[in-house]
């Protein structure tokens, strides 16, 4: 009809979501050759580095179950500190990556392809350090199976009313859908391994993992179906798990945290710090790998344009609570608000006001949206940004509490901050093991977003049109 | 291209989820069965200082529980006698046993005999023997048929579950405060009725919150 192309005409055209004029098996040969030929020399120190990291993560576990504890700054009134802090941190930015392959799934925002494996990826390496804090924070390791509801010589249940409960599920059945929903949407990438190995042992282990993928017609539709389904499910989760997680903190009674904007609160942030993650880890790694043309900068123009949106979310919040501190004439509510803006710890405050709030209000302008320097610092500043603000949170909630004469300034030991280092020495260890050993980005997913895919494609494009593949 | 696994490989799929199901069940069989304090606990009976038999005492000769465990009633703890209860008997009777040489011993240079304890409750677990003993509990109850016994073993597991079995259906096992100490107790018919009435007039109420025994 010539309404409807009239109509399709004024809408400006999207730019491509692929560059370069990559035709289908370009994009093979460009994802799938990092995971056959020795990985570049950055990647080995980046390792030496993390896995540094994570040997320290592990001591400091052992002295940690050694000692108790007390090796931590947690103490009254601050039981919350540094681990808290940190599951909250790393459970938020485990957000970004369900959010692009579920929820931009279901909308339809093909743009997702290019991310979506890496930031799934993100995601489940970032959950398993979220839930390594609140692990090894309950101070008696060896009974943490307490917090399933298992039969037992105790004849006792978990208490099912208590939100940090709620979390253990929200966090483990996100943790396990996310893991699904990975590895179904690899198996046609890792077929596509599978066939391109050649020795032996390394195409067994990959056909193992194929499931027996051989790209017919009916695989691809159970496949498809079963991916439409998973999305479907995961998509409720991603809002979910950090609505629990900031039940922790809602259902209690203290001032700061008895908030019912907490629940939205936390899901916007979570998807802010998960999608400045995304940035920092995919800046480096499209250049380092050079897929510049399958991760382009349009697609981190509009990693930058959510930043900007939940991060104003979020920032919204943060004056939304003052308001409702004032407006609700508690004068408890009032002074926990009063005190976070111009107390003790004011420098988190308005470290986390400037990171979150302000900071992205740069890309409104577009030049800065597109400027990759510009949107790596900044990544990084909105990461600063977010763990403050569960810094913020926790410990100028806890430091006054109801009673003055146990006022106390919390101070973090260093068991406390090497944890926190070391538990990004076990992130990045996992995501460099992803990047060396399985396909970073979603091949046949880009390859169905490609022009060429469309079944009509060759309709208008005659013959005497060079092809492009 | 050549098939990369042999087609008897098709099993692999079934056999592994086989495999997965039974070996978790097997687990849990395990788990459930030998971590159990019925498993690792019931039935310990250690080797005593001294030869005593609660069968000879209390089965023969009729002691009543409370001549030797006498602060029973009146504390948290059921002492074990002091070597001055054993020879208030022990002074005239069979004063030349070799056997009881190690309590001539304890009574003579006035040390104690190393009795060595068999039920153990956990430090962080608080436990009255006066406040059962005064309620309905009886010793037997817990302790199983002493009277039997040349040498005490545990016979009950002394987990949390069982202590919450009776706090949390205490007619089923408490007794009349007279039959406290009788051994090889029957109860009456309706006795679960009786039982009912005793807790509701005597306000029987038997905590099952944490705090009860953790604190």
């Amino acid at each position: 009809m010539s309404t409807s192309t009239d109509h399709t005409a004024t809408i400006p055209a999207e730019p491509p979501l692929v560059t370069g004029n990559l035709g289908f098996h370009d994009i093979t040969q460009l994802v799938s050759y990092h995971t056959e030929k020795r990985p570049p020399s950055v990647w080995y120190m980046t390792l030496l580095v993390s896995s540094t990291l994570l040997s320290i993560l592990l001591i400091l576990i052992g002295y940690l179950v050694w000692n108790g504890v007390g090796v931590w700054g947690n103490n009254n009134p601050v039981g919350w500190g540094w681990p808290i802090v940190n599951f909250v941190f790393w459970v938020g930015i485990g957000h970004a990556g369900t959010l692009i392959s579920a929820i931009l799934f279901l909308f339809r925002q093909q743009w997702r392809t290019a991310i979506n494996r890496s930031a799934e990826a993100m995601t489940i390496f970032a959950v398993i350090c979220a839930l390594l804090f609140p692990t090894i924070h309950v101070g008696r390791v060896w009974v943490i199976y307490w917090t399933l509801p298992l039969p037992n010589q105790m004849e006792m249940w978990p208490q099912f009313k208590s939100p940090l409960l709620w979390d253990v599920f929200a966090v483990s059945v996100y943790f396990t859908v996310s893991l699904v929903f990975w590895y179904i949407g690899m198996v046609p990438d890792l077929a596509t391994l599978r066939d391109r190995a050649r020795n032996t042992f390394k195409r067994r282990i990959l056909g193992f993992f194929s499931l027996g993928w051989s790209g017919a017609n009916r695989h691809w539709r159970n496949y498809e179906k079963t991916y439409l389904l998973l999305a479907a499910l995961a998509t409720p989760l991603v809002l979910s798990v950090h609505s629990v997680v900031s039940f922790d903190f809602a259902v209690s009674i203290i001032p700061g945290w008895h908030t019912t904007i907490f629940p939205p609160y936390f899901v916007a942030g979570a998807i802010f710090s998960g999608f400045a993650m995304v940035m920092t880890l995919l800046i480096l790694a499209r250049r380092i790998y050079g897929i510049e043309n399958i991760i382009t900068i349009d697609h981190l123009e509009k990693m930058a344009i959510i930043t900007l949106l939940t991060g104003t979310m979020v920032g919204f919040a943060y004056i939304t609570e003052f308001f409702i501190a004032w407006y609700s004439q508690v004068e408890y509510e009032q002074y926990a608000f009063i005190n976070r803006a111009t107390g003790p710890y004011a420098w988190a405050y308005w470290i986390m006001m400037s990171c979150n709030l302000l900071f992205p209000q740069f890309f409104w302008v577009k030049r800065l949206r597109r400027s990759i320097p510009f949107l790596f610092v900044t990544s990084i500043i909105v990461n600063i940004g977010m763990w403050f603000e569960r810094f913020v949170i926790t410990v100028t909630s806890l430091h006054r509490d109801f009673l003055p004469s146990s006022w106390d300034y919390f101070n973090p030991t260093w068991v406390d901050m090497l944890t926190f280092a070391g538990s990004f020495g076990l992130f990045m260890t996992l995501f460099l093991l992803f990047l060396r050993f399985m396909p970073m980005v979603a091949m046949a997913e880009v390859k169905m977003v490609l022009p060429e895919s469309d079944p009509h494609f060759y309709d208008d494009h005659d013959e005497s049109e060079p092809s492009t593949h | 291209m050549p098939q990369i696994f042999p087609k008897k490989s098709n099993l692999l799929p079934h056999l592994s989820l086989g495999a997965l199901l039974g070996s978790g069940l097997v687990v849990v069989f395990l788990v459930w069965y030998y971590f159990s304090p019925e498993y690792t606990d019931v039935g310990y009976a250690p080797e005593q200082p001294v030869a005593y038999s609660h069968r000879v005492h209390v089965d023969q000769l009729g002691l009543d529980c409370r001549y030797c465990h006498s602060f029973v009633e009146v504390a948290d703890v059921a002492n074990v006698p002091a070597t001055e209860t054993c020879m208030n008997c022990h002074e005239v009777v069979l004063p030349q046993s070799t056997e009881l040489m190690p309590v001539r011993a304890s009574w003579s240079d006035d040390s104690s005999i190393p009795w060595v304890k068999i039920h153990q409750v956990p430090d962080y677990a608080h436990f009255s023997h006066a406040v059962h003993v005064n309620n309905g509990v009886g010793c037997e109850t817990c302790h199983g048929r002493i009277d039997h016994m040349d040498v005490v073993h545990l016979v009950e597991p002394l987990s949390m579950g069982w202590c919450l079995e009776c706090h949390r259906e205490p007619e089923k096992y408490l007794r009349p405060n007279e039959e406290i100490t009788t051994m090889g107790y029957v109860h009456s018919a309706g006795f679960v009725q009786d039982n009912l009435n005793r807790i509701k007039q005597e306000g029987i109420r038997p905590p099952t919150n944490c705090s009860a025994c953790h604190y």
